[in-house]
């Protein structure tokens, strides 16, 4: 492989361009910014899981024993802001994302690298908003800030934690800017739109997604702050509000939020399935344009959150059928991915492990679903811990393991050394295992109606609590490993070659880690995506020499 | 004949069985599923393996058949289920007539049950076993919601607004009852009982609480709080007759009609303005303030009550010809004066 030639003399590459802190904080490389967000995001992880660690020790007994009910509900409502604002949604785009996109369809950086940077500033300032809140006492809301109880009832910090979201979310629409235009504007010559990586497609579904729907939740806030700093009535029926109206502004965000955080994931998963069988995606058309049409109609189902909030019964029946619809093409990609396999050359690295787990994860997730959407059904388990299970596997379940698995693929081309592969290997099994006992007893204990929320609960319920906080530990460990021998790997990992896993993408024509400019030459693309060709013809367009 | 779902709660009410057969229904389809997509993902994934480290395997073309299937058998089984979830969900919002009516009011945090006969219960509701029931419920503060388990039962509670629910128990038992709208510091302390009891039991649980009827208390305030001015029954109040108008369509202002139900009456009294009568002037006070949630179902039960009575032809608002002119000494032509008599009786629910 090309990687012995680049080991003789030290390269200059988009890492060791340039030192200090300086170098980071004003740097408008794309790359160097996919690593900002990706400390952040590691940094936010770690601090929403520790709040998980107290949640499951707080479970481990009916009675409300280890801290008050006031604690523990902020407990909860701190997990659920801290990993759904400052983890899940930025995750994949954030970093892979921004790392990858501007590598994969052959352009020096971003279109617009300033404002890149910019977005990181503004979802820092938004977090440290966050954190003032946390750390001056926190907020007792639950992650949905419902009213009237967030903007009259409440005494936790909810303005500070509510202008953290706000802030947040303009970070997530100039994200979202700079990826759609980027794409519509700087792939390479030949690189057509059913040329492009699925990741590619998926990252343009988000981008809508991010660009349509974060304004509204910015909306919402800003309407609860009126209320609950001006008394104006807006949801609050005390001062002539409707607080259901709450719930559909919040919903028309929050529902689509789900696929911002899912979709990135999806496209992750083709890659990894695609490469690590070196085929081309089964029906790679459908599964690009299924991308567009769950990002379509995600915005159509927000009230089957709502079925038993009062809303109108017919409204109910439309959002459930609709529910159903966005239900297919989230199935077509599951049997795609799957036919892909069909006479593949399959590898059982850790990233293709990882691709397993979230089909799995997926598919209890995704079926799930359809017992939350069936209206008479979702009477019964509807805010109770079977939505709790649900919602984790598609966000958690979902969205961390494309995460982890993108992170693993693509880390020899971020870091330019290999993670130790037994290890890592180690460490998706403990992931999936204790995944799946942490969650899947809750949605049993759900049905067995265990409401969501509970600090204390009757006896009955105590065993498959148990069971999950025993599940939640296995899973705290698993999480923890890939940090160490990561971290570990960056120093002394194996160097890795520019293309360590004979995979396809323009990403793997560059060496690892990649230039600051990222192609010496800018490539013309002849090819379709993901055409494996039996003679290894791809070359590296990074060779300094013509 | 009723399956019953291992991890599942007691099966108390006439909907338990329903959900539970939809409920086993959809875990049977996901294991069967998931053990498909397992079983084939397994057997490429022995049988396909790499086997050298550069092998390249043949490109598989799409297949334009195969998207169509599992487009088009998975969207009908989606339809399935839909019509399957939607049917049950739609009896439940179509309360039947001759259901036992009970008040609740939520506040942070406690249930308060109010029955038609007087008797008054926090936390705890009994009711008797086969009888249908309904709720009418509101809240104090903010939403709550009431969930039992056992009759696979859950209804949002909302501030501002009345909320309700039927069902109808099968077993006799008790069976917790919990909030599952997250409401604050004591949300998971918001717990409680139903005792479901034989009938006779419940008339001997009735028979031992003291407290005149809902009705009742409704028709004292209603004279305290001078609403007997105007809504005088002869029809000759400034304010619609109420006698005989529950349940019943009334022609608004501006020609659309309402049916006058318990969100209507409430409405009524806390913003009169909103929906006026046609034929009569919008001159009534809000009483936004000066009644308690308690206090409005009482008033709604009275109005209830007098519902039943006969009336001539015409509700109120469906007036055929408007009082010509509104003023102190106004009097309607319209309606036929409803008797005064069946007031009274009212009271007493069956």
């Amino acid at each position: 492989m090309e990687s012995e030639v680049q080991n003789k003399a030290p390269r200059t590459h988009y890492i060791n361009a340039r030192y200090g802190l300086k170098s980071w904080l004003f740097t408008i490389d794309h790359k160097r910014i996919a690593l900002l967000y990706l400390a952040s995001i590691t940094f936010f992880f770690f601090l929403g899981g520790l709040f998980a660690v107290l949640i499951r020790l707080e479970l481990l007994t009916p009675k409300g024993d280890l801290v008050q009910a006031e604690t523990y509900n902020r407990f909860f409502t701190m997990h659920g802001v801290v990993m759904v604002f400052f983890f899940l949604i930025p995750a994949i785009p954030a970093t892979l994302g921004n790392f990858l996109i501007p590598l994969m369809i052959g352009a020096r950086d971003l279109a617009f690298p300033r404002l890149n940077l910019l977005s990181w500033y503004i979802y820092v300032v938004g977090a440290v908003f966050t954190l003032i809140a946390i750390v001056g006492g926190g907020v007792d809301t639950g992650w949905t800030f419902y009213t009237p109880y967030s903007t009259t009832y409440s005494n936790g910090n909810v303005l500070l934690t509510g202008i953290g979201i706000f802030i947040t979310g303009f970070s997530s629409i100039l994200t979202g800017l700079n990826f759609i235009v980027t794409i519509h504007t700087m792939r390479a010559p030949g690189l057509s739109w059913f040329r492009l990586p699925l990741f590619v497609w998926s990252h343009y579904a988000t981008s809508l997604i991010m660009v349509l729907g974060t304004p509204v939740i910015a909306i919402t806030i800003l309407l609860l702050a009126f209320e609950r700093i001006a008394h104006v009535g807006i949801f609050d029926p005390k001062l002539g509000g409707d607080p259901v109206l709450f719930q559909h502004l919040f919903w028309f965000y929050s529902h689509p939020a789900v696929y911002i955080m899912v979709l990135p994931a999806m496209g992750v998963i083709s890659e990894l399935v695609a490469n690590m069988t070196r085929k081309n995606i089964f029906g790679y058309k459908f599964v690009a344009l299924a991308s567009i049409a769950i990002a379509i109609f995600g915005f159509l189902v927000w009230g089957h959150h709502m079925f038993v909030s009062t809303q109108s019964v017919y409204a109910g029946m439309i959002f459930s059928i609709l529910s159903y619809a966005v239900a297919i093409p989230s199935a077509v990609k599951t049997f795609n991915w799957t036919a892909t396999l069909y006479k593949g050359s399959i590898s059982y690295n850790t990233p293709m492990l990882y691709a397993f787990g979230f089909i799995g994860f997926f598919i209890i997730g995704g079926m799930t679903g359809l017992f939350l959407a069936a209206l008479g059904l979702d009477i019964h388990v509807h805010d109770t811990y079977f939505v709790v299970a649900h919602f984790h596997y598609i966000m958690v379940g979902g969205t961390i393991m494309g995460y982890l698995g993108g992170l693993h693929y693509w880390w020899p081309k971020i870091s330019g050394r290999m993670y130790p592969e037994g290890w890592a290997r180690f460490a998706a099994l403990v992931i999936f295992v204790g995944f799946n006992l942490t969650f899947f007893p809750q949605f049993l204990l759900g049905y067995q109606g265990m409401p969501r929320r509970y600090y204390a609960y009757p006896d009955e319920f105590q065993v498959l609590n148990v069971m999950s906080s025993a599940g939640a530990s296995i899973l705290g460990v698993g999480y923890l490993i890939p940090m160490v021998y990561l971290f570990w790997s960056m120093r002394y990992g194996p160097k890795a070659g520019s293309n360590p896993w004979g995979a396809f993408g323009l990403e793997w024509r560059t060496s690892s880690p990649p230039p600051t400019e990222n192609f010496k030459v800018t490539p013309v693309v002849t090819w379709e995506a993901y055409e494996f060709s039996p003679v290894e013809e791809t070359e590296v367009i990074d060779i300094s020499t013509p | 004949m009723q399956l019953s779902v291992p991890f599942s709660p007691d099966q108390a009410s006439t909907y338990s069985g329903e959900v539970d057969a939809l409920y086993g229904f959809l875990w049977a389809l996901t294991i069967g599923v998931g053990a498909v997509l397992t079983i084939l993902i397994i057997y490429f994934a022995v049988k396909y393996r790499r086997r050298t480290e550069d092998e390249i395997p043949k490109a598989v073309e799409g297949s334009l058949k195969l998207e169509v299937v599992w487009t088009v058998i998975p969207f009908f089984i989606a339809m399935g289920i839909f019509t399957w979830g939607a049917s049950i969900y739609y009896k439940r919002y179509s309360p039947p007539s001759e259901a036992l009516d009970v008040y609740v009011v939520a506040k942070q945090w406690m249930w308060k049950f109010q029955h038609l006969d007087g008797q008054r219960e926090i936390n705890e509701l009994h009711i008797p076993v086969g009888r249908k029931i309904k709720l009418t419920m509101t809240t104090e503060d903010v939403i709550h919601s009431l969930f039992v388990p056992a009759f696979r039962l859950k209804m949002d509670v909302v501030p501002g607004k009345y909320s309700s629910i039927w069902f109808q128990p099968t077993e006799a038992g008790r069976y917790h009852l919990f909030c599952a709208e997250y409401c604050g510091t004591s949300h998971s302390g918001m717990i409680g009982w139903i005792d479901v009891m034989e009938p006779s039991e419940y008339q001997s649980w009735l028979s031992g609480g003291s407290g005149e009827a809902l009705a009742a208390s409704g028709e004292k305030l209603f004279q305290q709080l001078g609403c007997v001015t105007c809504h005088r029954s002869d029809g000759q109040g400034r304010g619609p007759i109420l006698e005989g108008l529950f349940g019943k369509e009334a022609a608004l202002q501006g020609g659309q009609k309402v049916t006058a139900d318990e969100a209507y009456v409430r409405e009524s009294i806390l913003n009169p303005k909103a929906k006026v009568v046609e034929g009569y002037q919008p001159i009534m006070p809000t009483f936004q303030g000066l009644v308690t949630e308690e206090q409005l179902l009482q008033l709604v039960a009275y109005v209830k009550s007098i519902g039943k009575t006969q009336t001539g032809t015409n509700p109120a608002g469906a007036s055929p010809s408007p009082p010509n002119k509104m003023g102190a000494a106004a009097v309607p032509t319209g309606p036929p004066q409803t008797g005064r008599s069946g007031g009274a009786e009212a009271k007493k629910p069956r």
